[in-house]
């Protein structure tokens, strides 16, 4: 007897991973959250059937969402994580010494609880004393702050569901206020391949591009989403990202990493041609 | 399910069931509309859906007519008669500009006067234009910080009846489309001891009906006719409406007036969603517009946090002008951020992809309803604070709407049909206006037939243009000329 989860990543393209045991299934008030125990995988966790992570390549989206902005960055204390109710990018900024305060703001409370119970390796850090937890609507809660973040992480879903005010220009000018004047935003830019992913990343980019002063798109390979192939994006006041790269201090810092490298840092933003030419075509559109 | 006790059984939706019944009879067409089911228009089956298409069909007997109903459509009308607490409820499909003209049209002929106030729809004076009934207008009061009319003082409208006891009915607007109510019920007992009807246009009011803590609706209130727009707060599509009518009007002639102008093939897809609406509304009105009203309080108090803009509500009441307030509106004043609110409105929509209502010279209108959630009203609520921070400026020079007393020069009809020529708008100061100029939204006259045209409205409506305002009504689209009565040449008298 064969189980198999399956994802649409079209309408003509389905993924399908194979499953033992459905270890938990709920509707929260805002999604439905599964996790499976897989064997290629390990656990992956969907929200309303979307993978979001798997134990087996999610170091790679945790680490380049993490390490980019904080190796380009010298001196970032306070870190806004909005979204990323798994832990993985948390697990991340804890293994820096100068993270004084970590403030995660997670729309779901059950994410979190089921992350703790299923996936300890994602959740492991949570409990950190520099961690505070706040649930509730990003775009509410943060829209009094000014100057109060070096950096601010931005782990959303897709812009198709409940987190598509996380990919608003209203939402991108709240993290541009919210941010100091050296600050630096991260996002999940989602994939450039597919037609409908690539218009929405499109999309994004024009709203960052036109709030902050340094916007650009970064890459990495991830199996378990869309065509394998991601992007995010690196958007600043004031740090270049390859410029500001100081490879000597992250190399001091002896953080053992199985993706992110200094080398690849630099790689990740030398994009193809393709993607290229998309982010050309909104930059052009913006006044 | 509602506390409310109905006569009838609100659980049947007779027009719905009935095209229910209907297609699953499969009966096969050799009646109009062409498209067969959507047979025949397969491009517009598949943009608007076979479900949909499939019941755009014709009266016949299973289904009845709108023209005159005696079975599924008059059962739907003495369920939404019931629903709205009226004697009588019709059907309507030509928006509520039809309810509001079927009603003044029931109600006046020729020379016959109306007493109303002059933040009126244009729809109520394009049926004067029809009929011949002279205005009568009671100056509403002006709130001179937001610049925005408010409703008719009560000595106000007894004053207008002792000027003019031989009028026939005073019209209401029950909210205005800022929401602000007068006191009906004191309107309606003056109208009525004088021998007057009270309509009232309840074009953004139906909500008043099935809500708690809300203002009075026109049934309640005891008026005679009303106009409610079901497709604004009631849910139903864009068009339908309905006109109802108290136990002192008499519903056969109301059709036939009904009847003058309405078109014969009345659409079953507006007929079917009031149906459906209307269960909705009397099934879960009372918890849907708890909701409502707890988003609108909820953006209000978040909008006010911003700093700047002015989110107004309750605390506008005094007793009079503003004899209630509909909680359910989200009004702002954007002045002292130094942006019109049709600035704003304009923002919104090229930077954030937000639309809404509308945005006059100093306030907006976020038009919160039973579709909307949480997300995006925080949504709406960011990108206000956004505005604030990237556009605010300095706000001299701007101009706040103020109440220009029309002058009435002859009734609108008159006007309408005089003899006219086309004038550069700055030559037309003193000349009598034979059109209408408005902004859409709010679709308030600046202008209307008959009005003596001035330095100020001119000035107004040029300002208004300036900022982007949509200005309506006149025949040059670009409204650099107006129509104006011809005037006798000198010495011709």
């Amino acid at each position: 007897m064969e189980f198999w989860f399956s994802e649409f990543h079209t309408p003509d393209v389905k993924h399908s991973i194979r499953f033992n045991e459905h270890l938990y299934s709920k509707q929260s008030a805002f999604q439905r959250i599964d996790i499976f125990d897989t064997p290629e995988f390990g656990r992956v966790l969907t929200l309303d059937g979307n993978v979001m992570l798997t134990e087996r390549d999610e170091f790679i989206y945790d680490e380049m969402i993490t390490h980019v902005p904080m190796a380009v960055h010298p001196g970032v204390k306070n870190v806004l994580v909005i979204g990323a109710g798994d832990g993985g990018v948390v697990r991340e900024l804890t293994r820096y010494d100068r993270v004084e305060r970590i403030d995660l703001i997670e729309m779901d409370p059950l994410v979190i609880e089921a992350c703790r119970a299923y996936l300890p390796g994602n959740a492991c850090r949570m409990d950190d004393r520099r961690v505070h937890i706040t649930f509730g609507n990003a775009l509410k809660e943060i829209r009094h702050c000014e100057n109060e973040y070096d950096l601010i992480i931005v782990d959303s879903t897709d812009p198709f569901g409940p987190s598509e005010g996380l990919f608003t220009k209203e939402f991108y000018g709240i993290c541009y206020n919210a941010l100091r004047e050296d600050g630096i935003m991260v996002n999940q830019q989602g994939s450039p391949f597919y037609a409908e992913d690539a218009k929405a990343m499109q999309r994004s980019h024009k709203r960052i591009a036109s709030t902050f002063p340094i916007s650009r798109v970064y890459q990495a390979h991830i199996p378990t989403y869309a065509a394998g192939y991601w992007t995010f994006g690196f958007a600043s006041k004031k740090y270049h990202p390859i410029d500001a790269l100081d490879v000597e201090a992250w190399l001091k810092l002896n953080l053992k990493t199985r993706y992110y490298t200094p080398h690849l840092h630099k790689g990740a933003f030398y994009l193809p041609a393709f993607v290229e030419e998309m982010l050309l075509e909104v930059e052009n559109e913006i006044q | 399910m509602n506390t409310k006790n109905y006569r009838l059984d609100q659980r049947k939706a007779p027009i719905y069931e009935a095209l229910e019944r209907f297609r699953q009879m499969r009966v096969v067409p050799f009646d109009v509309p062409g498209h067969k089911h959507g047979k025949g228009n397969p491009e517009l089956t598949e943009f608007l859906g076979k479900q949909c298409v499939g019941v755009d069909v014709n009266s016949m007997k299973p289904l009845d007519n709108l023209c005159h109903p005696i079975s599924v459509i008059r059962e739907a009308e003495d369920l939404a008669a019931d629903a709205f607490g009226a004697a009588h409820a019709f059907l309507m499909v030509g928006g509520t500009t039809s309810s509001v003209q079927s009603m003044v049209l029931s109600v006046c002929k020729h020379g016959d006067e109306i007493i109303l106030p002059r933040n009126v729809h244009r729809s109520v004076i394009n049926a004067l234009v029809l009929c011949g009934a002279v205005p009568v207008y009671v100056n509403p009061e002006m709130d001179e910080r937001l610049g925005i009319s408010l409703g008719m003082k009560r000595e106000q409208v007894a004053k207008a009846i002792k000027e003019h006891p031989k009028a026939v009915a005073v019209l209401v607007n029950n909210p205005t489309y800022y929401g602000i109510c007068s006191d009906l019920r004191a309107i309606v007992k003056m109208a009525h001891d004088a021998g007057m009807l009270c309509l009232a246009d309840e074009a953004h009011g139906t909500h008043f009906y099935f809500g708690s803590g809300l203002p009075v609706s026109a049934m309640a209130a005891g008026a005679d006719m009303a106009a409610v727009s079901m497709h604004k707060s009631g849910g139903s599509l864009t068009q339908s409406s309905l006109l109802l009518c108290g136990p002192n009007v008499h519903a056969d002639y109301v059709r036939q007036i009904i009847n003058l102008t309405q078109t014969t093939s009345g659409s079953y897809l507006l007929m079917s969603s009031l149906d459906i609406s209307r269960r909705n509304l009397a099934l879960r009105g009372r918890e849907m517009f708890h909701t409502v009203t707890d988003i609108a309080e909820y953006a209000r108090d978040e909008v006010n946090a911003i700093g700047g803009y002015y989110a107004f509500g309750k605390e506008l009441c005094n007793g009079d002008s503003v004899f209630d307030f509909d909680t359910t509106k989200l009004s702002i004043h954007t002045l002292d951020i130094g942006l019109a609110g049709i600035e704003v409105y304009d923002i919104l929509r090229d930077e954030y992809d937000i639309q809404i209502e509308f945005g006059d010279i100093g306030n907006l209108l976020a038009y919160i309803s039973m579709g909307d959630r949480m997300q995006e009203v925080e949504r709406l609520v960011s990108a206000l604070a956004e505005i604030r921070r990237r556009f605010q400026k300095d706000g001299t020079g701007l101009m706040s709407n103020e109440y220009i007393e029309p002058i009435v020069a002859c009734s609108p009809q008159e006007a309408f049909y005089a003899k006219k020529e086309s004038l550069p708008l700055e030559e037309t100061v003193g000349r009598i206006c034979s059109e209408f100029v408005m902004c859409y939204p709010p679709g308030i006259p600046i202008l209307a037939p008959g009005e003596k045209i001035t330095k100020s409205i001119l000035d107004y409506i040029i300002y208004a243009k300036g900022k982007g305002c949509s200005m309506t009504g006149p025949e040059d689209p670009e409204i650099l000329h107006l129509n104006v009565i011809k005037e006798k040449k000198k010495g011709t008298k």
